[in-house]
């Protein structure tokens, strides 16, 4: 589904990955895990197509297509979405007008027409319901004096509603308690099917008792320098990073 | 020659074709032209036209229509789809066949200036010029020098008017002409209306319209006021609207200004007796070259009165915005309330705004407030809306209609409300504002 090969990314002329490789497939979760500075959130912050990342050498292929060579809302309408670490408020835009902006654009890229008004209102009740939020949070505006547990459950909700291919979670469980993080992370794993794949990327292994991945990759320095099952993610929690950096070295 | 004597002479040449007049019309037209000669236009020199040049208007040709002339048809696609009683003035020239007065209840008046000055110009005589008087500015002199036609609008005490007052203005290409439109409201007690007016034309025009507006609430009125501008690109337009407000009445101005290479608003408000209410939402939307030019301002004449005020303008390319909102309390004017906010977003690196608030107060016991900011569409929202596939043009629209919200929001008449969004923000997947929608979010709870 996803291919990552010697990707290599600076920002404001510093390297920041330098050579990453990675391969995602259907059905899949994988976690990237690694100390602060390594690269993490770089790496899907390239992959959604943000300002300010030059990519040097490599490449990132989804499905067959040239992700570095679409426009950002082109990777969103192929199934590539990302859930911020710190999601944005965007005063006087309506949540339920987010949403169903970009489900119909959405469609209508993939040439499904708009979903009807009473479809839609039903599907955003069902997710709303199973991500424990009130209705009033429609009207309310994208993100706006969201408590942090608040902002992360509504990347999440437009998780569920906009079905991604692939869904990059970029530190969904910062700012959690105890109990937000399980609702989100049930809103994640309902997201696990065949055909979908699921990219975690996070400090912590707390996040992973929870959502239990496939593959865990260990990022230091711009590089994937492990990569095994769950399990080194425990093995990680336990002895930290420095170790592995140290076997690098 | 100087730049009034186009004007004047054309005026002489208007005089010297019309038949006689009831005096005090002839006295109050010379009034006009001689305050127009004596002040001239004005400069950037002078404080109260300070960002805006009018020399387009000084040093422009423009002659008077001479008929209404207007297809159907082409009417028909700018008129506002809306049951309103409607009145319509081609170039300034009342036309019977594009107006629509039909079930007009007795207990209002909707008339043609010309028609009301034929059938009792006595009438018209006591409240013409009460609020805006020649001395006011050079273009309500001028406008008093010429005028012709226009509205009188007159509402019986209690009547409540269910249909909106349309106003229609339309602008022809061709020669470029000029036209001073006046317009003159007398609300009585508790009586409540809509009144709108529509200025809109022919791509190509660029004539000049001076309008002048005089409304006039009595006690307990409430008037609901749309000004939709969406004068052609090479229109001047000059409005001065002046609303005296007596005790308990209620006043909302809807100033939304999308047309025109030249606009120039003065919106006032006095406030005269105790409970009375303004309300000013106003919106300009500039691009290319396009020059808006907003003054308002409340006089809190009275104790206990209240006033709001939010304007916000969004400019792109290289237009031009001025924002001067002044509120006054008079000495004494106690437990007096009013707020002013300005807000304008620039789209493009070369638009230009210059906004200044003023507040003068000479009361104690008041609570005020004012403020003003100028920002750009935040990049990062934009980003934000792209990666959940909304493409950047909508993703831009979208913001640029979140900003206008507020104001937006608050106009009631949807197919206006709609005219708006699609001017400011493009064509978006639907309405805005989806309370409707969330309605039916609600109704799948039950």
């Amino acid at each position: 589904m996803l291919q990552v090969n010697d990707l290599h990314v600076t920002v404001d002329g510093k390297e920041i990955l330098k050579g990453l490789t990675l391969t995602i497939n259907a059905g899949e979760v994988h976690a990237i895990m690694g100390p602060n500075g390594a690269g993490k959130s770089t790496l899907s912050a390239v992959i959604a197509g943000k300002d300010g990342y030059e990519v040097t050498q490599g490449s990132v292929t989804f499905e067959g297509q040239n992700v570095l060579e679409m426009e950002i809302e082109e990777r969103a309408q192929a199934g590539l979405l990302l859930g911020f670490q710190y999601p944005v408020e965007i005063p006087g835009v309506k949540n339920i007008y987010l949403l169903k902006s970009a489900l119909n654009a959405q469609r209508v890229a993939r040439g499904e027409g708009e979903m009807p008004a009473p479809e839609f209102m039903k599907l955003v009740k069902e997710k709303l319901g199973f991500m424990k939020m009130d209705a009033s949070f429609l009207q309310r505006a994208v993100n706006e004096g969201f408590s942090g547990g608040e902002k992360k459950r509504n990347e999440i909700l437009q998780m569920l509603v906009l079905q991604p291919k692939l869904a990059m979670l970029d530190e969904i469980d910062s700012g959690l308690d105890i109990d937000a993080m399980k609702v989100v992370a049930d809103g994640v794993n309902s997201l696990r099917a065949g055909d979908r794949a699921i990219l975690l990327v996070t400090h912590y292994q707390r996040l992973l008792d929870y959502i239990v991945p496939d593959k865990v990759h260990v990022l230091v320095d711009g590089r994937i320098v492990r990569t095994g099952d769950a399990e080194l993610a425990k093995e990680l929690e336990a002895n930290g990073y420095e170790g592995i950096e140290e076997s690098v070295a | 020659m100087s730049d009034t004597q186009t004007f004047l002479d054309t005026l002489n040449a208007r005089s010297q074709q019309r038949g006689v007049e009831p005096t005090w019309i002839a006295a109050r037209r010379q009034a006009g032209a001689a305050r127009f000669d004596a002040m001239g236009f004005p400069t950037r020199r002078d404080e109260e036209w300070k960002y805006t040049d009018v020399r387009t208007i000084a040093q422009g040709n423009f002659a008077l229509a001479e008929n209404a002339d207007f297809s159907q048809a082409q009417a028909a696609a700018m008129t506002l789809p809306l049951d309103a009683y409607r009145l319509t003035f081609v170039d300034g020239i009342f036309s019977a066949a594009l107006s629509d007065l039909e079930s007009l209840p007795s207990s209002v008046q909707v008339v043609p200036l010309s028609k009301a000055l034929a059938d009792n110009h006595e009438a018209v005589g006591g409240p013409l010029g009460r609020l805006t008087g020649v001395e006011f500015s050079t273009f309500a002199a001028l406008n008093t020098a010429f005028m012709e036609e226009g509205a009188v609008v007159r509402i019986a005490p209690g009547t409540v008017v269910e249909k909106p007052i349309l106003l229609q203005f339309l602008s022809r290409a061709g020669t470029p002409v000029m036209s001073h439109p006046r317009i003159l409201v007398e609300a009585a007690g508790r009586s409540e209306a809509t009144l709108i007016e529509h200025y809109i034309g022919e791509a190509e025009a660029a004539n000049f319209t001076n309008v002048v507006a005089e409304l006039m609430l009595d006690r307990g009125a409430i008037l609901n006021h749309y000004k939709l501008q969406e004068a052609p690109l090479g229109d001047m337009h000059v409005a001065s609207i002046h609303v005296e407000q007596s005790r308990d009445s209620r006043y909302n101005s809807y100033n939304l200004n999308l047309g025109g290479a030249l606009v120039r608003n003065d919106l006032i408000s006095d406030l005269n007796g105790q409970g009375a209410e303004t309300h000013f939402y106003g919106l300009f939307f500039g691009q290319g070259r396009q020059h808006v030019d907003n003054h308002t301002k409340v006089n809190h004449n009275a104790p206990l009165t209240f006033s709001n005020e939010n304007y916000k303008g969004i400019l792109d390319d290289r237009a031009h915005g001025v924002f001067n909102g002044k509120v006054y309390v008079k000495r004494d004017s106690q437990k007096i309330e009013g707020f002013q906010s300005n807000q304008n977003l620039l789209l493009s690196d070369r638009a230009h705004i210059d906004a200044k608030p003023e507040l003068e107060i000479y009361a104690d016991d008041v609570k005020c407030s004012h403020g003003t900011t100028t920002g750009q569409l935040d990049e990062d929202a934009i980003y934000a809306l792209r990666t959940r596939g909304i493409d950047k043009a909508t993703a831009r629209g979208l913001l640029t209609l979140a900003f206008a919200g507020e104001v937006l929001e608050q106009v009631a008449l949807d197919v206006i409300a709609e005219r708006v969004e699609l001017a400011v923000a493009g064509k978006l997947p639907e309405r805005f504002n989806l309370a409707g929608l969330v309605e039916t979010a609600a109704a799948f709870n039950d």
